[in-house]
């Protein structure tokens, strides 16, 4: 089975649709046990229960980049090998990462309230990642700006690898913006090594949410098939003459 | 060579003459300065200290108003498909484009700088410090801009969208810009190091811009 072969979009659906319900039960369990890990977690000593915010926060972060890679990569599948599923993983891709970044977003201003005593700092990291949901939210709109999904496959495959080449420029200007603005931040991230009673629980969640990101990608690509296959049916009783 | 110097005199000479609208930009820039102190109010101490990033929004905002027309007068009448077609490299074409463009719209915006600069209350080095960031920053967000145009045209999809693609793009420029300004003016920092990083930022979109608008308009132009 290569990536070839998946080309074709009914083995494509007869392959996801085996995997998906094992895929859904390994996300559903991995998560269950990273929840509990996280629940079971001790409290810091300084930041007391709000710390568990970490486990949603930390994995929705990491997953609002590595979608943009996964769209990146796709988008490279729609210029360069015009393969057929390409712009369909990358269309579905799209509300999910903004999915993830905007609860990586509202976790982080919900753990901001108690630790720093605000819901939003203009510190680096938010910025960028705020930055980084409006180029989501832009992508989006490109996709439902034009009715023809292969024009615009391509648009939107452009505008991602300018957004990805652009993506590490912006976060160095945002860094550097707000070293000059207030060089001591409120946030030291990195700063005391995580200790094992958090780091097991979180890399658990960070799986867990991963598998997350594979299930809801693979059912919306299939959902985005079946869509484009309703269309064509439309569109095909739509032209035919009237008998 | 003698194709894209054409390339960039028609495009310039469009620009200028009635219909062009390329002086509507400074007209914009001109407006949105003189609405500013309306918002924040008359207190030219608070004028100075916002001046320039009151001037780079401007810019900004004006050159954003103008990238409309980069393609889509030509997409119109028929041109952009005979470019598009034409023995000329795309990218080289779509380059000239953009610096026709630029000649037309962008530079017009730092030559109006002095003058806004009077309205905000900016002394002489101030005010030539801003002049001199937006020289070196407005050919960025043209090239940068350029992409967002093509893809608009393809689309037949102008106006909002474009603003909403190109604008995330353009804030490393913005940052350089105003950082390289306050340096000159008060900042602590010396003024070399934001504005060589904002000469790269150009320099770099003059290579990702043409490229990128470029395969835009070939894989959308069908």
């Amino acid at each position: 089975m290569t990536l070839l072969d998946l080309a074709n979009p009914t083995k494509f659906l007869s392959l996801t649709a085996r995997v998906l319900p094992w895929l859904a039960g390994a996300t559903a369990i991995v998560l269950l046990i990273g929840l509990y890990q996280s629940a079971m977690a001790p409290d810091d000593y300084q930041q007391r229960a709000t710390v568990k915010i970490m486990f949603i926060h930390v994995p929705n972060a990491w997953l609002s980049m590595f979608v943009w890679g996964v769209m990146s990569l796709s988008a490279l599948g729609t210029l360069v090998w015009r393969h057929p599923l390409a712009d369909v993983a990358a269309k579905a891709a799209a509300p999910i990462g903004a999915a993830f970044t905007f609860l990586a977003l509202v976790t982080g201003s919900l753990w901001g309230k108690p630790m720093w005593g605000t819901y939003w700092e203009w510190d680096a990291r938010l910025t960028s990642v705020l930055i980084l949901f409006l180029m989501y939210l832009g992508l989006i709109a490109l996709w439902r700006a034009v009715d023809d999904p292969s024009r615009a496959a391509r648009a939107a495959a452009i505008l991602t690898l300018v957004g990805a080449l652009n993506l590490p420029i912006i976060k160095f200007s945002v860094d550097w913006w707000n070293t000059l603005h207030q060089p001591a931040s409120v946030m030291r991230m990195g700063g005391p090594s995580l200790d094992k009673a958090f780091l097991i629980p979180l890399l658990v969640m960070a799986v867990g949410f991963s598998l997350l990101f594979v299930t809801l990608h693979l059912a919306a690509m299939r959902n985005e098939i079946l869509r484009r296959r309703v269309r064509a049916l439309q569109m095909m009783q739509a032209s035919k003459p009237a008998a | 060579m003698t194709a894209l110097a054409a390339l960039i005199r028609r495009d310039i000479k469009i620009a200028l003459r009635v219909g062009g609208g390329a002086l509507i930009g400074v007209l914009f820039f001109l407006t949105v300065t003189v609405l500013m102190p309306f918002a924040i109010g008359p207190d030219l101490a608070l004028l100075t200290r916002l001046g320039p990033a009151i001037l780079w929004l401007g810019a900004l905002l004006a050159s954003l108003l103008t990238l409309d027309r980069l393609f889509t007068a030509d997409h119109d009448d028929g041109s952009l498909d005979l470019i598009v077609m034409g023995r000329t490299p795309l990218e080289l074409a779509c380059a000239a484009k953009a610096l026709a463009h630029w000649l037309a719209a962008g530079l017009p915006l730092v030559i109006a700088t002095p003058v806004l600069g009077l309205l905000l209350n900016l002394d002489a080095s101030a005010t030539a410090a801003v002049a001199l960031t937006l020289l070196v920053g407005t050919p960025a967000l043209t090239f940068t801009g350029m992409i967002g145009a093509a893809l608009a045209v393809t689309l037949h999809r102008g106006g909002l969208l474009l603003a909403v693609l190109v604008l995330p793009l353009s804030i490393p420029v913005l940052i350089f810009g105003v950082a390289a300004s306050q340096a000159a003016i008060s900042g602590p920092l010396s003024f070399g190091t934001p504005f060589s990083i904002l000469c790269a930022l150009s320099l770099v979109s003059f290579v990702i811009g043409p490229f990128a608008a470029a395969a835009s308009l070939r894989h959308g132009l069908d």
